[in-house]
């Protein structure tokens, strides 16, 4: 198992209030898995997304990433683990405006080990591969939205993570682009990138293999997703994918 | 942690860049500690050209000269130690000759107003100052006679009616330019002048240097004086260094004269050039502390400008510095990475105010007249403004890093 999650439990204290965000979560994710968690806000999710990042650590419970317990870490190992193991993909891209698309991917290997070592090659290597190899100089304001997230992308890849993570991946990007992300997030899971997205479009998680979904700090189903007739329908003729019915 | 110099390289890049995308709130920022930097190295540098400047002067001055003259113990009564009793006697200088042997030369001083007018011109009388002296005092002095001849040991043996006069004195009074073997009439009595004293170029300590002077024996001009006269004594000492050793053999030597009791206090006293170069030294160290300590509030001044820029650019830079821990920035990494911006505007201020400071010298030294062209930046001066800013770096900009280093990485992209 590439994530395995046992009574996973998170206890915010806010003044005398006492929030249990996490209430026993368990959770296995296995290699090259493309994962969809969706809630609605006061789920949990964001907080398991962040523990599942390691930016964040559990009240209670084991989390193993790739064989590793995590969970008891401290900052310095956590960083580490984001560095090696983890790519954040973010709603609102979060690229350094003034720094070149180039220089935002390969801001990961800045605090590499060994990160030097054919640092511009990986950068543009990771922009081609996500099909930007003719914006490397560009900053981010002449970017479009797409781009932007193109490059965060890129930049979540170039440590070759374990795991992708993406919050809300496509909450910022119009319809159009959205279509052109999730393709991209397909075209990555088919070269066997394993991948955690949490969302609350559905038809955004429609393109997943499994969909999470929490409700009160809780796993409430995981289930594979279910195929759309029409999906499939166009599956088979090759169209590729079209938006499900609008929740 | 591992010391990771490319990390530190690459950070130092970063932090110039940062300065560079804020040109002009950088230049703000560190403009405390470049008026600071600016200001202090100036000073010192115009300090160390006033001490090269009057420390040279003091050389040429002769570093061997030896004065000796009267003093009341501090705090004594006027009436247990009146004048006729501490005043300098004429044996208590022969004494002196006699026995200091790291004393070569020794010569009374004594001045007095007298008028004076050539006998063959029909002139009106003048006041001059009248110098009683020694032969010596001429080596003494560094004054030689440029034309005629100095006095001998028999002039002065004989109180004879002969006199030197300088320049000024020729000028003043309408005499030859070589005017040996004239008679001037000096309060009535006829003195053969027998030659010309050269006069000194000026110095910051001899202010007027210029002045009028006759000369005439020492002796002679002790007749022309109350018995119990004023003088004082200028001698030399074998060689700089023993400056020290002849001060101390004058004082036993006229404390021995006057039998003064060992708990007695001196009643004289004797100064040597190297005193008042120690003194003129322990001023100029005291003004370089006061400036030294000006400047240690400018640059407190400065660096609270630069930790309260630096404050306001980790709150600013909160998305980025969450993001950068997301990528996997350890806490130490982000600490470094604001330290360094905050010691790399300090080294940018700290260089602006060493370059605003050369200017000022350079400035400085051309006045005229005002002393101050040996004017330069010391070494130690630029090696301690750059330590200073650095440390002001540190010293400020810790807490602005300590506190980016410790932002929780999901708060701080959740910032707005």
């Amino acid at each position: 198992m590439t994530i395995r999650i046992r009574q996973l439990k998170k206890i915010y204290r806010v003044g005398v209030e006492t929030i249990h965000a996490l209430r026993g979560v368990d959770l296995d994710i296995g290699r090259n898995e493309f994962v969809a968690i969706m809630g609605s806000s006061g789920s949990g999710k964001s907080t398991l997304m962040n523990i599942l990042g390691c930016l964040d650590r559990p009240t209670e419970g084991t989390y193993e990433l790739a064989g590793k317990r995590t969970d008891r870490m401290g900052a310095g190992e956590l960083a580490r683990i984001r560095n090696e193991q983890i790519g954040f993909v973010f709603q609102s891209f979060e690229l350094l405006p003034r720094q070149s698309a180039l220089r935002n991917v390969e801001l990961p290997l800045v605090y590499a080990r060994g990160g030097w070592l054919g640092r511009r090659r990986r950068a543009r290597e990771a922009l081609e591969r996500v099909g930007l190899g003719d914006r490397m100089k560009h900053r981010p304001n002449q970017l479009s939205g797409g781009q932007k997230q193109r490059v965060a992308i890129a930049r979540a890849l170039i440590n070759k993570p374990t795991i992708l993570l993406a919050d809300e991946p496509t909450g910022n990007l119009d319809t159009q682009t959205t279509e052109e992300i999730i393709q991209l997030f397909r075209e990555l899971h088919a070269q066997g990138q394993t991948i955690v997205l949490v969302t609350h479009e559905e038809d955004v998680a429609a393109a997943c293999q499994r969909i999470i979904r929490l409700r009160d700090g809780a796993v409430y189903s995981d289930q594979p997703r279910e195929k759309d007739p029409v999906q499939m329908q166009r599956d088979a003729q090759g169209i590729g994918a079209v938006r499900g019915p609008t929740t | 942690m591992i010391f990771n110099p490319l990390l530190l390289l690459q950070t130092i890049l970063l932090a110039i860049d940062q300065i560079r995308a804020n040109k002009m709130r950088s230049f703000l920022t560190s403009l405390g500690i470049i008026i600071g930097v600016a200001s202090v190295t100036s000073v010192v540098a115009a300090l160390d050209g006033l001490k090269t400047r009057v420390l040279t002067e003091f050389e040429t001055f002769g570093a061997t000269k030896i004065f000796i003259i009267h003093e009341r113990p501090a705090g004594a009564p006027r009436n247990m130690y009146p004048f006729e009793r501490i005043r300098l006697k004429v044996e208590e200088v022969h004494l002196l000759r006699e026995h200091c042997p790291s004393i070569r030369r020794v010569s009374p001083q004594t001045s007095l107003g007298a008028s004076i007018r050539p006998v063959q011109l029909q002139r009106d009388a003048v006041t001059i100052t009248v110098h009683g002296i020694w032969p010596d005092w001429h080596d003494i002095e560094n004054r030689s006679v440029i034309a005629g001849r100095p006095f001998s040991q028999i002039d002065e043996e004989n109180a004879r009616k002969v006199c030197l006069v300088n320049e000024s004195a020729i000028r003043e009074l309408g005499l030859d330019a070589d005017p040996t073997g004239q008679f001037l009439l000096v309060n009535d009595d006829r003195f053969l002048i027998v030659g010309v004293v050269e006069t000194l170029q000026p110095t910051i300590f001899t202010m007027d240097s210029v002045a009028t002077e006759v000369f005439i024996p020492f002796s002679t001009a002790a007749r022309m004086q109350p018995p119990e006269f004023f003088f004082y004594v200028l001698g030399q000492a074998v060689s700089p260094q023993a400056s020290e050793e002849a001060q101390a053999e004058a004082e036993f030597v006229l404390r021995r004269a006057r039998g003064l009791a060992p708990d007695e206090p001196n009643t004289f006293v004797v100064r040597t050039i190297d005193q008042f170069v120690q003194q003129f030294k322990a001023l100029a160290a005291g003004i370089t502390a006061i400036a030294g300590g000006i400047v240690a509030i400018s640059l407190l001044v400065g660096g609270i400008g630069i930790m309260n820029i630096m404050l306001v650019s980790v709150s600013e830079r909160t998305r980025e510095i969450g993001l950068r821990k997301a990528v996997g920035a350890r806490p130490s990494a982000i600490l470094m990475q604001f330290l360094v911006e905050a010691i790399m505007l300090c080294f940018a201020g700290g260089l602006a105010g060493l370059l605003a400071a050369q200017a000022l010298v350079t400035g400085l030294s051309k006045i005229p007249n005002a002393g101050l062209d040996a004017a330069a930046i010391p070494m130690w001066a630029v090696i301690l403004a750059f330590a200073f800013s650095a440390a002001v770096g540190i010293v400020f900009g810790m807490f602005p890093a300590i506190k980016a280093a410790r932002l929780d990485p999901i708060e701080a992209l959740r910032h707005e």
